[in-house]
């Protein structure tokens, strides 16, 4: 049977505007009135939390020289979660030592296959801890149990696991040349996916043959400290992995430090910025994975249901703390009201919550730092004119929590279409042709990730290849995996993580 | 009989596709290094710069779109009209006191390296693209893409062989380009400018300047609407202030320092790398 049958004949008296291919297609999503969702927590019974976190530098914890700690809050209770050491130049001194002696002495003398066998034995217990890891995630972090355990976790453990194969097998990668690794690579890493970006970081590094001195967000420190047990129960050599925590003081010292050849961070991209001005004249070599706003297009021939997931993905996911999140709405002007009222319907569903519950869609914003930003920013959005439409959820009373928000009525200039929010707020914007909707896409500085909606190949690839960003996600978004290259354009940064791409940055000729 | 008296050529600057003197109309004595006037030399000025910045951004759309085919071809075209002017390049490159046998030798290298990075032009996605096996129903691949406008700064020494060993592998890919030309030596580059405007180089897809570094520089190192810089220049100093002014808006900065210009290893696609972003995209795979 042809489905030109059971289309129905364009309307014309209504402009032409398609109809409705289903007749269900308008109906709105109601799952309140039929479903009440009963709590369905995760147990974390059997998950220890230590009172008390040291740093890890060469194979054991140790304190920290000057004896300061800090506390990691769970933004779910907004309770003292456990505390850890605040890192001093002293500590990132011992910890950089510790990675130039195992980087001279065991490292890079040993061969790529055995180096590759002890990143898989990462990849493996990073397996058998899942669990543990994303409870430990979700109680630090405040992010949802079901994306700590279905993506965190285990896109932590395929990373190490794809890169461990590449450790005997560089000569392959870099065609006409013979890789060489660089030394002494110093890692900070953001809040948003703690274990996943310490994944990012630390197998390609030691897959290319170089040593680490990794600094996790003072917010969500603790899934860093337990893969410093995995590496020592992995028996590592010792140094090859340090971790040292503390805050933006301790990760300037790991920058300025001089015997680090090479600096990866991943966070704000005026942070990014700072960093990129210290290494200045110092020869370092530096990736920067940084901000973003990026842009989601709808075309009004794109399947508007699985478009309004992917929006509601692009956001929300992970409380809209993703540098790649989907934060721009570009709607083609013809499906715009219909397109608006669907997500807003959608938005509806969305449950906002205890992170450890796994009926959660939305968990608790990280750090009470970033909850005022947020609020900071609805009052910006406001304050320009713009129209604020939030969902009508309930919220619990302690912790830090945000409803998903939408933002109508907005224009090109307003600081919250310009500026990275990193909450749950999308800005949606109208266009009329592809090339109003490229304009506006690339008028931002960034260029990180970009979303394409419509059926038809031909104007995937036109408005895909015109739009200026690292990720192209079309008829999809907010899509991660260890063999696909994953960094930015423009003001987003420098380099590429993840895939083959993801050598060049831990690799010299 | 008297000797003829010899036509003298003025240099100006090459600039959106024309040659503009600098808007501030001052100029500076270029000699052969024993204090013998050559000719007088544009000094550019920071409007100058801007105004470069502008045409090699407008000439970005235009130029990224042609195909990598058509790139391919330019860039051949320009080494075919080098080798037509061969003499021209040569009693130039000997005015500032280079031997006869060693501007020919560089002239000629000249030339080599244009066709070797024409031949890139449609070679490199294929090199160093991928497909990507995504562990979902996706399908997934990876290219390079132009970073978009480059500033570039040159060195001193073999002008015209180092402005081209520079400027090849930044346009062959898509990119745009504003150079700075060395400040004692910069004749070749400028001259070098009259040969892409017979070579269907598209106007600002190569800019050049000339003038002095300390009123250039730092213009085009924190010019926010330039993407990359190419530092050739031996000065450490300069290398750092371009290294912090990048910073002002991500720049990506890429310090290429040569001992010898003639050596074969700057020939690789790995230079055109550095001036490129990869962007991957992604697309569901479903009936």
């Amino acid at each position: 049977m042809s489905d030109i049958n059971t289309k129905e004949p364009i309307d014309k008296a209504n402009n032409g505007s398609p109809k409705p291919t289903s007749p269900n297609a308008d109906r709105k999503l109601d799952f309140a009135s039929f479903w009440e969702y009963s709590p369905a927590p995760e147990n974390s019974d059997h998950v220890e939390i230590d009172e008390r976190y040291n740093h890890f530098i060469n194979g054991e914890f140790v304190e920290p020289v000057k004896g300061r700690y800090m506390k990691s809050i769970n933004p779910a209770n907004e309770e003292v979660l456990c505390e850890f050491a605040e890192g001093t130049s002293e500590d990132v001194d011992r910890a950089v030592k510790a990675a130039r002696k195992a980087y001279e002495k065991t490292w890079s003398k040993i061969s790529g296959k055995e180096r590759g066998k002890y990143i898989f034995r990462l990849a493996r217990i990073i397996q058998e801890r899942a669990r543990e890891l994303a409870i430990t995630e979700t109680i630090d972090g405040g992010k949802p149990i079901r994306e700590s355990r279905d993506v965190d976790v285990p896109l932590a453990a395929a990373h190490f696991f794809y890169y461990a194969g590449w450790a005997d097998k560089l000569n392959y990668a870099f065609p006409g040349r013979k890789p060489k690794s660089i030394g002494v690579c110093g890692q900070i890493i953001p809040w948003n996916f703690p274990i996943l970006m310490l994944a990012w970081k630390i197998a390609p590094a030691l897959a290319t043959g170089n040593t680490v001195v990794l600094k996790p967000a003072e917010s969500t420190p603790v899934t860093a400290l337990k893969f410093a047990e995995i590496c020592r129960d992995a028996g590592l050599p010792a140094g090859v992995v340090n971790i040292v925590t503390g805050a933006g003081t301790t990760g300037s010292e790991i920058v300025n430090h001089p015997d680090v050849n090479k600096i990866a961070f991943t966070g704000s991209t005026i942070v990014g910025k700072i960093i990129q001005k210290s290494v200045a004249g110092t020869g370092k070599k530096i990736t920067l994975e940084l901000g973003g706003k990026g842009p989601n297009i709808v075309f009004e021939d794109a399947p508007l249901d699985q478009a309004v997931e992917g929006i509601v993905n692009a956001i929300f996911f992970n409380q809209g703390h993703v540098c790649c999140a989907g934060s721009r709405l570009l709607v083609q002007e013809g499906i715009a009201d219909r397109l608006i009222q669907k997500l807003k319907d959608r938005m509806e569903t969305l449950i906002v919550g205890d992170p450890l519950d796994k009926n959660t869609d939305i968990g608790a914003i990280n750090s009470k730092a970033q909850y005022d930003r947020i609020l900071e920013y609805l009052d910006i959005g406001v304050n320009e004119g713009a129209e604020m439409y939030q969902s009508s959820c309930s919220i619990p009373d302690n912790g830090y929590f945000c409803r998903p928000t939408i933002f109508t009525n907005v224009s090109q200039s307003n600081r919250i279409v310009q500026e990275e929010i990193f909450g749950p707020v999308l800005t949606i914007q109208t266009f009329r042709t592809p090339e109003e909707a490229i304009e506006k896409a690339n008028n931002t500085p960034y260029g990180l990730a970009s979303g394409v909606w419509t059926d038809k190949g031909s104007k995937i690839f036109k408005v895909g290849q015109a739009v200026r960003s690292g990720v192209i996600w079309s008829n999809t978004y907010n899509k991660f995996d260890p063999t696909s290259p994953f960094g930015g354009y423009k003001e987003s940064g420098i380099g590429r993580e993840g895939g083959l791409h993801g050598l060049y940055p831990y690799i010299k000729f | 009989m008297a000797d003829r008296i010899e036509v003298l050529k003025t240099y100006k600057t090459y600039v959106g596709g024309k040659f503009p003197r600098s808007e501030s109309d001052r100029t500076y004595r270029i000699t052969d290094g024993k204090d013998n006037h050559i000719a007088n030399a544009c000094r550019c000025s920071r409007k100058d710069v801007r105004d470069a910045v502008l045409a090699s951004r407008s000439a970005f759309g235009g130029w990224y779109a042609r195909t990598a085919y058509n790139r391919g071809q330019v860039l051949y075209r320009i080494a075919e009209m080098l080798e037509g002017r061969k003499d021209q390049f040569v009693n130039e490159l000997k005015l500032s006191g280079v031997k006869q046998k060693v501007a020919l030798n560089e002239v000629h290298t000249a030339i080599d390296r244009l066709i070797y990075f024409a031949g890139w032009t449609d070679k490199i996605s294929q090199v160093f693209g991928t497909v990507n096996p995504v562990a979902s129903a996706h399908f997934n691949f990876s290219s390079p893409d132009a970073t978009g406008v480059v500033g570039i700064i040159a060195p001193d020494e073999h002008p015209l062989l180092s402005v081209i060993s520079l400027i090849a592998p930044v346009i062959a890919t898509g990119n745009t380009c504003v150079l700075l030309a060395s400040e004692t030596n910069p004749l070749p580059a400028v001259s070098f400018g009259e040969v892409l405007h017979a070579s269907d180089v598209p106007g600002g897809v190569v800019n050049i300047l000339t003038g002095y570094r300390n009123e250039t520089v730092e213009t085009l190192t924190s010019h926010k609407d330039i993407n990359a810089l190419l530092l050739a220049s031996r000065d450490i100093e300069t290398g750092k202030l371009a290294d912090e002014n990048a910073s002002l808006s991500v720049k990506r900065v890429v310090q290429y320092r040569a001992e010898d210009w003639f050596s074969g290893e700057h020939e690789n696609p790995y230079l055109v790398l550095e001036f490129m972003e990869t962007k991957t995209t992604w697309h569901p795979v479903g009936a």
